[in-house]
């Protein structure tokens, strides 16, 4: 199966589809903002945030075979550093001179905390916490692949351990209360280097930030998925041995692509925190590790840009619904799991590369390129094909 | 920290906190038997494990009700009926379940975490559709109230034996059923060599819609006996899903041994460690000690020796 996987690499080799890629830039830079107004605005940025982590899963998931459903933990420690560098700025001697010790963020005084922890003090410099944002998950990212990869844990194992390291962690963001704010975490952010982040102009700059630095990810992932390193993680997902035999260290390159998932997510993180205006552990548990996992499911595991829209999409719904039906929420949230699963593993993207784009493709034929026969081919020479959804056969959406 | 205490009250202290690390010990061994079958024999993550619990939990509050009503004179031997009707029923969605979803997924176990994930969802809100979002609790016959005193300072509750010796009963029901009983040895017949086993005349899909529903079935049972010990709500399952795991990945997945080991190793740690940490210190102390032994060696405590 290893040079068989009718996957990306032929399509891929001629075009990107580049158009795919402006449409949605259009419509992050001009149709939305445009469209909404800030609140609405503000709600799809805090979506784009997760967009982050499903696009670290089409990753690692989708590509390498590697599912963790512990990504809501580099979403949380990223989201955490630039909380703690905004509540330290928020917390400053005038404005908690009210507390018994001025000088430390509130919930501490309230813990009976009288100094700053050793490991909140080097959050008062910037250029600290920017780095921190990404080296700390980066780091213990590395730390937990280090030790499962040389180790030959994969796939469910994998899975479950890193779920119980979401657990362990909110378990103890919660206990540690005076150090970490507790169940209801860092709250009431207010500025960032004296910049009112709740400002109508901030919450627009932060949107547009957030977008470049989506594409600015995507941009990245896309060049991985596109390099030899891509090619070498599908290998590894479809026959691990193979690649092994082949004289490859399957370990590193699993390491890498799971460090730069974390990456990703962690930068979704601190955006999050810029953007919502506070971080809690409710964000870094196994639920909304698992919910990020459906979003890139649902836009298609294989596709970095349906991991987009998918995030999109899922959460719209979410709040669309849980607003009128709160209800009913949970069962149409289970059906789509489900759904997804059995009846769409390729997601969103699936559907398109099955329905929609043979027509476009059809529709412009006038003037074929040679390019465009040959994936042309490939989709007619792919619909013959029973559709079962074997492993080995579901590797044909592009980005 | 110990010199606050004289040796007798050391004593004292130690043997009721192993009395509830062994009661915390059933409790798992409980959960974790149905999920060693289930994902240790036939490589299936149910994530709604914990939601068949509840549904065993409210069966068994559902039965206590009838019976203090209808027939107050037999609510000594509740418990037995409700165990009863609590496998059952679990049992039968275990195999719609199957039927309907899981034997689409073998080859992708991966997926069937996610497709298991939305079932406990829809289980979810479907309890608190139906029984509330409050705790509900069932009121124990007398006999299994009060506690027993071993010594002036030691006293250990009724309930906490009687679940107890229910949880050796259902072990070895469990550990002979799949060493002795014609299903046992078909599942793990199937699961060593699924076309083999289909070619001495096994019918391995009936073989797997028996044994997830057995696995099922278990964790109904398991939730009936939770009831004894505590109350239960419609996101309870949520909570142990991922201890239970744990219990049995460190034990070693398919060795039903070595979930009884790690399933004691587990809950003796942490109750120890309440004793003198706060709760979440304990859990997770215990947690990372758990993940980082599994790192070392990651086929858990007991692994059979097979050639891969």
């Amino acid at each position: 199966m290893l040079f068989q996987t009718n996957s990306d690499a032929p399509q891929d080799s001629n075009s990107v589809g580049w158009w795919k890629y402006l449409l949605l830039a259009a419509l992050l830079f001009i149709v939305l903002p445009l469209a909404l107004d800030i609140f609405r605005l503000n709600l799809v940025g805090k979506y784009l945030t997760y967009a982050f982590v499903a696009i670290g899963l089409v990753l690692c998931w989708g590509c390498g075979g590697i599912l963790s459903l512990g990504q809501g933990v580099f979403f949380g420690l990223g989201g955490y550093c630039m909380a703690m560098f905004l509540k330290l700025e928020a917390s400053d001697p005038e404005s908690t001179a009210i507390q018994s010790t001025p000088g430390i963020p509130d919930f501490m005084d309230w813990n009976q905390l009288t100094e700053l922890p050793w490991f909140w003090q080097p959050f008062h410099s910037l250029g600290f916490t920017l780095i921190a944002v990404i080296a700390v998950p980066v780091l213990f990212a590395f730390i937990i692949a280090v030790a499962m990869f040389t180790r030959r844990v994969g796939g469910v194992y994998f899975a479950i351990i890193t779920q119980a390291i979401a657990a362990i962690l909110t378990i103890l963001i919660i206990g540690q209360q005076g150090y970490t704010g507790g169940v209801n975490g860092i709250t009431d952010l207010r500025t960032f280097l004296g910049w009112d982040i709740r400002s109508e102009f901030s919450q627009y700059l932060l949107y547009f930030i957030n977008a470049a630095l989506l594409f600015a990810c995507l941009m990245v992932a896309l060049y991985i998925k596109r390099c030899k390193l891509g090619r070498l993680l599908v290998a590894m997902r479809e026959k691990e041995d193979r690649v092994r035999f082949s004289g490859y260290n399957v370990a590193s390159f699993k390491i890498f692509i799971f460090c730069i998932g974390a990456a990703f997510a962690a930068i979704g993180g601190a955006m999050f925190t810029l953007q919502v205006g506070f971080m809690s552990p409710s964000f870094v548990g196994i639920v909304p590790s698992i919910e990020m996992v459906i979003f890139c499911a649902v836009g298609g595991r294989l596709s970095l840009l349906g991991a987009v829209y998918g995030t999109l999409l899922v959460n719209l719904a979410k709040t669309s619904f849980s607003e009128s039906f709160p209800e009913l929420w949970l069962f149409a949230m289970g059906a789509l799991f489900i759904g997804v699963v059995m009846a769409f593993p390729d997601g969103l993207a699936g559907l398109y590369q099955e329905h929609i784009e043979p027509r476009i493709k059809r529709r412009f034929k006038r003037k074929p390129s040679p390019a465009v026969k040959s994936v042309a081919a490939e989709q007619a020479a792919d619909s013959s094909k029973p559709t079962s959804p074997s492993v080995e056969e579901r590797g044909n959406a592009t980005a | 920290m110990f010199a606050d205490y004289t040796s007798a009250e050391l004593t004292a202290i130690f043997a009721m906190q192993g009395f509830a690390g062994l009661i915390l010990f059933s409790v798992f061994v409980l959960m974790a038997l149905g999920l060693a079958i289930i994902f240790g024999q036939m490589g299936v993550i149910n994530m709604a494990h914990g939601e068949f619990m509840i549904l065993g939990a409210y069966i068994t509050y559902l039965t206590s009700q009838f019976f203090s009503s209808h027939l107050p004179s037999l609510f000594d031997g509740y418990f037995f009926v409700a165990m009863l009707l609590a496998f059952v029923v679990t049992a039968a969605l275990g195999a719609l379940v199957e039927w309907l979803m899981i034997r689409h997924l073998y080859k992708r176990p991966l997926d069937t975490l996610l497709a298991t994930w939305g079932l406990s969802l829809i289980l979810q809100q479907l309890y608190r559709t139906v029984f509330g979002a409050r705790e509900v609790g069932v009121s124990l016959p007398d006999w299994l109230m009060g506690s027993y005193a071993i010594t002036d300072i030691i006293e250990v509750p009724i309930n906490g034996i009687f679940v107890m010796g229910l949880t050796i009963i259902i072990t070895f029901g469990v550990y002979l059923t799949m060493q002795k009983s014609r299903l046992g040895k078909q599942t793990r017949a199937v699961v060593q060599n699924r076309a083999m086993a289909g070619a001495v005349g096994i019918n391995t899909e009936r073989v797997d819609r028996y044994t997830f529903a057995l696995g099922c079935g278990i964790a109904g049972v398991a939730g009936s006996a939770f009831t004894m010990v505590g109350s239960t709500g419609p996101t309870a399952g949520q909570l142990y899903i991922v201890d239970t795991f744990l219990v049995v990945v460190f034990g070693g997945a398919s060795s039903l041994l070595g979930t009884v080991a790690s399933a004691f190793t587990i809950s003796q740690a942490q109750s120890t460690m309440e004793f003198f940490l706060s709760g979440s210190m304990a859990k997770v102390l215990t947690l990372l000690t758990v993940v980082g032994i599994l790192m070392l060696r990651p086929q858990g405590l007991f692994s059979l020796k097979v050639r891969r």
